[in-house]
């Protein structure tokens, strides 16, 4: 579980965050929804301390995080994984060694430990025969793919991702959202994903925060997301003509 | 005051990347890689500039030559001390500062924009001592070695140039080569080299290290880091050599 206490950030004069306070349960695939410029990344930065917020608190299982320096926080850090927007892989090393990278860094297991391991890491994500290849040989939704599996390689108990299904297809992006879902259901995480697909929304979020100009304008479930009167939020999540046919619908 | 802000940072960057490594044996495997690199993958461009700078330095010290009084075995002497106190650690150290200090800024330039950097943070690794600390020391380490090829090549250039085209006879410059040869000059040019291989290393990846935005910061960063730190190995080549030689 992860608890957000009266979150705020500011960039100079400018505030990026306001009062934001939510709860990210256990077993859930929690989204942060919102338009562009609305604070989603920062809150997500700061949830993982690559930025520091100006005030509240975040609590990784009741344990303060945002009280600690980058030496203390090193083992919080061993329980998060994160698949950033563009994958963030390592240029210089092929698929096998990026997933195995947390491996050699913090464990002290054996080259043979750590192959079954990737190995298992990119099955999971339906990988196969691409573990010599390099980044740049792969598709938008391979590279996404290695970057769960090295994400989830040292068993974290938070998963964060930030705008998984961003540059890819609607059927590849189906694929990955229910890839996270399993996921963190399968080994019971607590799951963070920051994303503008309202698919996604309907179909793996458990719990939904909409984030409006840096502060918390609503918070519920998917049913709930359809019947809501929250003028901000329908015109940010019906704003297609598509959407719109499915609200007269709902 | 933005060159003080810069300053600060710097160090601040320094402070941050001298920390115990998280894991001796992936810092090691880096810093091998790193060797084999700056090393081994500067070799051709370092002998092409030496042997033909120390080709030129030999014509054009035969042709500047005029007065029959100072005999031609001096021109080794100007040859073996132009190349071992100025050419190699300086020039060849400007030519790696190009070479090396570009593609160090570039490398650790994108891995910043593309959040490869970030990705390291979050697992909990020391980005700064990771990707830095092995450059540094690998530097340190290999740059001796490469300037003292150099000058063996650069004075080698300087042998072929003079005896091959008739300029000057095997023996007078060999004899030049010898005569009054101080042994210090050459522990002179490790330390330069030594100290450039630290300003070079150090200036391109704080660069790369804060580069925001995109290719386009990439590359301007890249730029700076070059610039920067020619200037400061040229400051520092003044600052050395008044320190260690006058």
């Amino acid at each position: 579980m992860i608890e957000l206490k009266h979150i705020s950030k500011k960039f100079g004069d400018r505030n990026i965050l306001s009062d934001v306070s939510s709860v990210f349960g256990k077993g859930q695939v929690n989204l942060v929804i919102g338009g562009s410029g609305s604070g989603k990344t920062v809150l997500m930065k700061c949830m993982v301390g690559l930025l520091e917020v100006d005030e509240g608190e975040i609590l990784y299982d009741n344990r303060n995080f945002s009280s600690l320096d980058f030496k203390e926080r090193t083992p919080f850090r061993k329980e998060i994984g994160m698949v950033f927007q563009g994958g963030a892989l390592f240029d210089s090393l092929d698929v096998e060694k990026n997933v195995m990278f947390p491996l050699s860094m913090f464990t002290d297991m054996s080259y043979e430990e750590k192959m079954e391991r990737v190995n298992f890491c990119l099955h999971r994500v339906n990988l196969v025969n691409v573990n010599k290849l390099q980044p740049s040989e792969l598709s938008g939704g391979m590279k996404k793919r290695v970057a769960i599996a090295r994400a989830i390689a040292p068993n974290p108990k938070y998963l964060f991702c930030d705008e998984p299904n961003s540059g890819l297809d609607p059927r590849t992006s189906i694929v990955i959202d229910n890839l996270i879902k399993e996921i963190t259901l399968e080994y019971d995480i607590t799951t963070v994903i920051n994303t503008h697909d309202m698919n996604s929304v309907l179909e793996i979020g458990d719990k939904i925060t909409y984030l409006h100009q840096g502060k918390k304008w609503w918070e519920g479930t998917a049913e709930e997301i359809l019947r809501t009167d929250n003028k901000e939020l329908n015109g940010f999540i019906f704003a297609s003509k598509l959407a719109q046919s499915i609200k007269k619908v709902v | 005051m933005r060159w003080l802000f810069h300053f600060g940072q710097y160090w601040l960057f320094m402070k941050r990347m001298m920390t115990r490594p998280e894991k001796f044996s992936i810092y090691w495997k880096q810093f091998l890689r790193e060797c084999d690199n700056f090393g081994y993958g500067s070799l051709g461009i370092v002998a092409l500039v030496s042997i033909f700078t120390g080709a030129v330095i030999t014509i054009q010290t035969i042709y500047n030559l005029t007065n029959p009084l100072i005999p031609m075995y001096s021109v080794g002497i100007v040859a073996r001390d132009s190349i071992i106190l100025e050419f190699s650690p300086t020039i060849i150290c400007l030519v790696l500062a190009g070479k090396i200090g570009s593609n160090i800024t570039s490398e650790i330039g994108t891995m910043r924009v593309t959040e490869q950097i970030d990705a390291l943070e979050i697992m909990g690794i020391n980005s700064a001592a990771y990707l830095v600390l092995p450059k540094i020391t690998a530097a340190m380490f290999i740059f001796p070695f490469v300037i003292l090829l150099s000058a063996f090549l650069g004075i080698t250039g300087g042998y072929l140039a003079g005896t091959l085209t008739g300029k000057i006879s095997s023996a007078d410059f060999i004899y030049g080569l010898q005569n009054n040869f101080i042994p210090y000059n050459v522990v002179f040019a490790l330390i330069k080299s030594f100290v450039f291989a630290y300003i070079i290393t150090t200036v391109a990846s704080y660069h790369g290290f804060h580069t925001q935005g995109g290719a386009l910061e990439v590359g301007k960063s890249s730029t700076y880091a070059v610039v920067y730190s020619s200037i400061l190995i040229l400051i520092g080549d003044y600052v050395l050599t008044q320190l260690l030689l006058v």
